[in-house]
């Protein structure tokens, strides 16, 4: 069933960049169309980040395992929307003026914060192929951990940008909280068990 | 000058076709227009209609005025739906549909402080004591966009000069409406309400800070700031109040509601000046709203000649 699933979820992914396409041929995007798009483009490159985070605890609390194989994709969309975001800054905003720009994520903390949360995602992109999965064996979790760091970037560049309202990016915040301490606990949790094993194999061999 | 019902002609039909037209062309510049080529979809060629409720009151009898811009005036719709009026809400398109049932009337402004004739003025008093002019202005906001706007009012030293400021009075205070009621925004503590503006007396007494009720031919709509605001040109859009309740004369420098939430972002003279940059982005260039590429920012907003003089000597590096 899933096989058919996945078509539909990967359409549902591209319905952002529609929506904005078609604003845009419809005079949809307001008085500051370039603005518009680099806040839902932000806004967007976040929620798929929340999405693929969150797969993993429902994933284990619902007992749905057949949602793993959407991860990879929805991380994808992020990379996605990411660059689309990362674009919209390069051209629309700084007209490919590179020295600008080197000046800008020098200086500005909040693009600073942004350029790191991109550049984390890069190496995610390009190791999410099933060759380099089987290339890097053990060594590919570790480093696909750095999405933590990524989204934790992305929220704290959005925090570091707004004026005066922190409601929008607290919200994200929030949420990235909740999925980031529940990786903590189950990490504490697991590790607890694995001492309580050790200890009862080690009581076993004691006793034999 | 008359106040008439707004009864025939709306701003939307005031405000040329080539204007609209213009965002279709800069919409056809950027990458979306290739998307929609190769999808096969055509731009429409439909004006969208505007859905405003329109302040309405048209005001009659304006006098031109000579610090008018000749440059092209912004849509009427983008300067009623893209605002930062946090009374109504953080986001620029929260204005225009939470201001829509707020009542600008009754109205009075209370003045006191140092001067003579400390009373409450009813609105239509003050929009009496003078003859409206239209002035259309160049306004750029702190965050890198700007509009062209054509205002209605008169020069604030008008107003100013009728009430005798003692002496001592060397600031000016302006109080923006306390109602979390009326103003949904209110309810959340995003600013310090009210808020709060000021200026230098001698800023105040400049004939280019206007007292403003009006905007495109017509009374003050709502999300921009009725029954009455202050525009002044030469400084970033926040430092002109709107939706004035009371007008405080003083011998001490007024806080102003950005300055306080922010010192190291937002100044007490916030002159509009290329060369310092807000602490989070570059104020060398900005977009004026319906242009694609930016252009630069120029000192003063390029109103040099009518308020340079005011600050010579100042550094405004520090003094920002």
């Amino acid at each position: 069933m899933h096989r058919y699933f996945k078509p539909v979820v990967f359409l549902a992914c591209l319905a952002p960049v529609g929506r904005l396409v078609w604003l845009g041929l419809h005079s949809g995007l307001g008085a500051n169309p370039i603005e518009f798009i680099t806040h839902s483009t932000g806004d967007w490159t976040l929620t798929f980040l929340l999405v693929t985070l969150s797969i993993s605890p429902l994933r284990r609390l619902t007992r749905q395992y057949w949602l793993i194989s959407f991860r990879r994709m929805l991380g994808l969309f992020a990379f996605f929307y990411g660059c689309l975001h990362l674009m919209t800054w390069v051209w629309l905003d700084k007209f490919f003026d590179v020295h600008e720009m080197l000046h800008d994520v020098a200086k500005r903390r909040f693009i600073t914060a942004g350029m790191t949360a991109f550049a984390l995602m890069i190496p995610l992109a390009l190791t999410s192929t099933k060759w380099a999965i089987r290339k890097l064996g053990r060594r590919w979790q570790p480093l696909h951990r750095l999405i933590y760091f990524s989204a934790a970037a992305g929220v704290i560049h959005y925090i570091w940008l707004v004026k005066a309202d922190l409601k929008k990016p607290l919200e994200y915040a929030v949420v990235l909280g909740i999925l980031l301490s529940y990786r903590a606990v189950t990490w504490v949790i697991g590790r607890q068990a694995r001492a309580t094993r050790v200890r009862e194999q080690e009581g076993r061999a004691f006793v034999r | 000058m008359l106040i008439k019902k707004a009864a025939d002609i709306r701003s939307s039909e005031i405000t040329p076709k080539s204007l609209y037209l213009n965002r279709r062309k800069f919409l056809a510049n950027a990458a979306l227009a290739g998307a929609a080529a190769a999808m096969g979809v055509g731009v429409k060629e439909v004006i969208s209609p505007s859905t405003t409720a329109f302040a309405g009151n048209k005001i009659e009898g304006l006098k031109k005025s000579p610090f008018s811009t000749s440059e092209t005036v912004t849509p009427y719709k983008d300067v009623t739906h893209y605002n930062n009026y946090y009374e109504f809400g953080t986001e620029k398109t929260d204005p225009a549909e939470e201001a829509k049932d707020f009542r600008p009337r009754p109205w009075t402004v209370k003045i006191d402080g140092l001067v003579e004739k400390k009373q409450d003025l009813d609105i239509d008093s003050i929009i009496k004591m003078a003859p409206a002019e239209e002035r259309i202005y160049r306004h750029r906001c702190v965050e890198a966009w700007s509009i062209v706007v054509p205002w209605i009012g008169f020069s604030l030293s008008e107003l100013i000069k009728r009430v005798n400021p003692t002496s001592k009075a060397q600031y000016i205070e302006f109080t923006t409406l306390l109602d979390p009621a009326r103003m949904p925004g209110q309810r959340r503590q995003v600013l310090d309400w009210p808020y709060k503006e000021g200026l230098r007396m001698d800023e105040a007494m400049n004939p280019l800070a206007l007292l403003c009720f009006g905007m495109y031919g017509e009374e003050l709509p709502n999300q921009d700031g009725a029954p009455l605001r202050i525009v002044l040109p030469w400084k970033y859009g926040f430092k002109s109040a709107k939706a004035i309740v009371r007008i405080h004369f003083t011998d001490k420098q007024p806080l102003n509601t950005w300055n306080v939430m922010a010192p190291n972002e937002y100044g007490f003279y916030a002159n509009v000046n290329p060369n310092v940059d807000h602490p989070r982005w570059s104020q060398a260039k900005e977009r004026r709203l319906g242009e694609f590429f930016k252009r630069p920012t120029l000192m003063f907003n390029a109103y040099g000649d009518q308020v340079a003089s005011m600050y010579n000597g100042m550094d405004l590096k520090k003094n920002y």
